[in-house]
């Protein structure tokens, strides 16, 4: 593992405290399926975290968690402002729109597509919602297209029809197109080949190298030890 | 990194809101807000209340109890049933809209596109022939419909030009808000998907606050930030639209979202 410097200089951007999850299966006999259980967690400033764990200890549950896409049983995440912070757990949907589209950013596996709109847009959304001018966007959408290696031919056209490495690939450039002050990663080279996941390793480091704080999971790990500063390890529910 | 500064005035208050036809039936005990620029979804099943509910936000119908306040473009929050009937009318003419599952309950079939656009605009005090003819021309490129088409009867148009056309005829106005009931219902899926990448589209470049009933997840997922559950007239639950439907909470929503099949 790299050490990593600038970590030392901590400023902690992201805090979770005693974060509990369980799912409650209501046609499901009513089943209450704990997943994690008084978790806690600080990540800095240029730091990236990776999630370590056997398959169902709750890794992804916990990105899902952090991203507000689920909805926590207990506990406060804290996103560190300069002059205050928010707790995502419990704050104004306004706000949740607000670290979405300017503070927080998702890599999952698979990209949700939308018909008929070309990848090139798809990927140049994010700068475009900041307020970005069309021209550099697309700038820059064309740049890391092309640095992730998806041939032109593809770029006017609605990723339905892409296999799944080169939508995975999109869904990359998209979540790497704006800077992200936080950003999380659900094993995001699952499905591709060694030279793109060079490409995606250089793509987390300048991230961290823009002082992004970055929890993620990588199951590959070649990427982890290139990317990660500290390992966490999720174990069996005591829930 | 600052802390955001957001507008938090609602464009949109509703409090307390019912109108029951029957026990249970119609909608009751509703309380949102809408803020500007935000797609709220209400989902649930056929009589579960939510078109009660948007033909009172619409002022078609008048709620038993409850208040439905509309922050104006002039930045008068009004009562939308303690306006004048004048006033309300006018309301729904220029700021509000609402775009009708089906077409022709929102369109004058025997009167040509061009004057079906025309005529709101006029309502909203428009007089000038030739600015009328270019703004409808303008909004008919909006929604994908040739310009050559301004003068043809809306009887002669697909059902999918239709409903584009309803919706050129609403946006003409500017409103501020608009309301949806099922605006891709009754539509095959190849013209479905043109009419949802169109909506999606004209909502974020005019930063629309709308409100959109629809029964299609597939259709809330895309189009909604927010959904609201309706069951037997009342809200079970609300949340961020990728929230509510990757861990729904409520038993009802549960149900509502392992019966999507997916192809």
């Amino acid at each position: 593992m790299s050490a990593n410097a600038i970590a030392a200089n901590n400023t902690i951007r992201l805090s979770v405290e005693s974060l509990h999850k369980h799912f409650q299966l209501h046609l499901q006999n009513k089943t209450r399926l704990p997943v994690l259980s008084d978790f806690s967690l600080q990540v800095s400033e240029a730091e990236c975290v990776a999630l370590v764990g056997r398959s169902g200890m709750g890794k992804s549950t916990l990105l899902k968690c952090l991203y507000g896409n689920y909805v926590l049983s207990e506990g406060r995440i804290n996103v560190h402002f300069d002059d205050g912070i928010i707790d995502i757990a419990n704050t104004s949907t306004q706000n949740i729109y607000y670290l979405r589209q300017h503070i927080i950013g998702y890599v999952s596996q698979f990209l949700r597509v939308i018909p008929r709109v070309p990848a090139i847009a798809i990927v140049m959304e994010p700068l475009l919602i900041r307020g970005i001018a069309q021209q550099q966007a697309l700038a820059k959408a064309q740049d890391l297209l092309h640095r992730l290696n998806i041939p032109e031919s593809l770029w006017s056209l609605s990723p339905t029809t892409f296999s799944g490495g080169e939508q995975q690939r999109i869904n990359i450039a998209r979540g790497f197109i704006a800077p992200n002050p936080i950003l999380f990663l659900d094993e995001p080279t699952a499905s591709l080949d060694a030279v793109n996941r060079k490409v995606v390793i250089e793509l987390i480091n300048e991230a961290k190298h823009d002082r992004s704080a970055i929890v993620g999971i990588f199951h590959d790990e070649e990427v982890r030890d290139a990317v990660a500063d500290k390992l966490i390890y999720l174990s069996e529910s005591a829930a | 990194m600052k802390l955001p500064q957001l507008n938090t005035q609602p464009i949109l208050q509703v409090s307390g809101l019912a109108k029951l036809y029957g026990i249970n039936r119609g909608c009751q005990d509703v309380d949102v807000d809408l803020f500007p620029g935000e797609v709220l979804g209400i989902v649930g099943e056929s009589g579960s209340g939510k078109t009660t509910l948007l033909r009172c936000l619409s002022g078609e119908i008048e709620p038993d109890h409850g208040n439905i306040i509309f922050q104006s473009s002039h930045g008068e929050a009004l009562n939308l049933f303690s306006v004048s009937e004048a006033q309300r009318r006018l309301l729904m003419r220029s700021e509000l809209g609402v775009i009708r599952q089906n077409p022709r309950d929102g369109l004058r079939l025997r009167v040509i596109a061009g004057a079906n656009i025309g005529e709101r605009l006029m309502a909203v005090g428009d007089r000038h022939y030739g600015n009328i003819r270019q703004s409808a021309r303008h909004w008919l490129e909006q929604v994908d419909i040739q310009t050559d088409r301004i003068d043809d009867y809306p009887y002669t148009f697909s059902g999918g030009m239709q409903q584009r056309l309803q919706i050129a005829r609403v946006l003409a106005t500017r409103p501020r808000m608009v309301l949806m009931d099922e605006p891709t219902g009754g539509l095959d899926v190849s013209v479905q998907a043109r009419l949802l990448d169109l909506i999606r589209t004209l909502v974020t470049e005019l930063q629309l606050s709308v409100i959109i009933v629809t029964h299609d997840l597939a259709v809330a997922r895309l189009l909604c930030h927010r959904l609201m559950v309706m069951q037997n007239s009342k809200v079970v639950e609300t949340g961020l639209t990728d929230q509510l439907l990757d861990d729904p909470q409520h038993a009802y929503t549960q149900l509502l979202v392992s019966s999507v099949l997916t192809p």
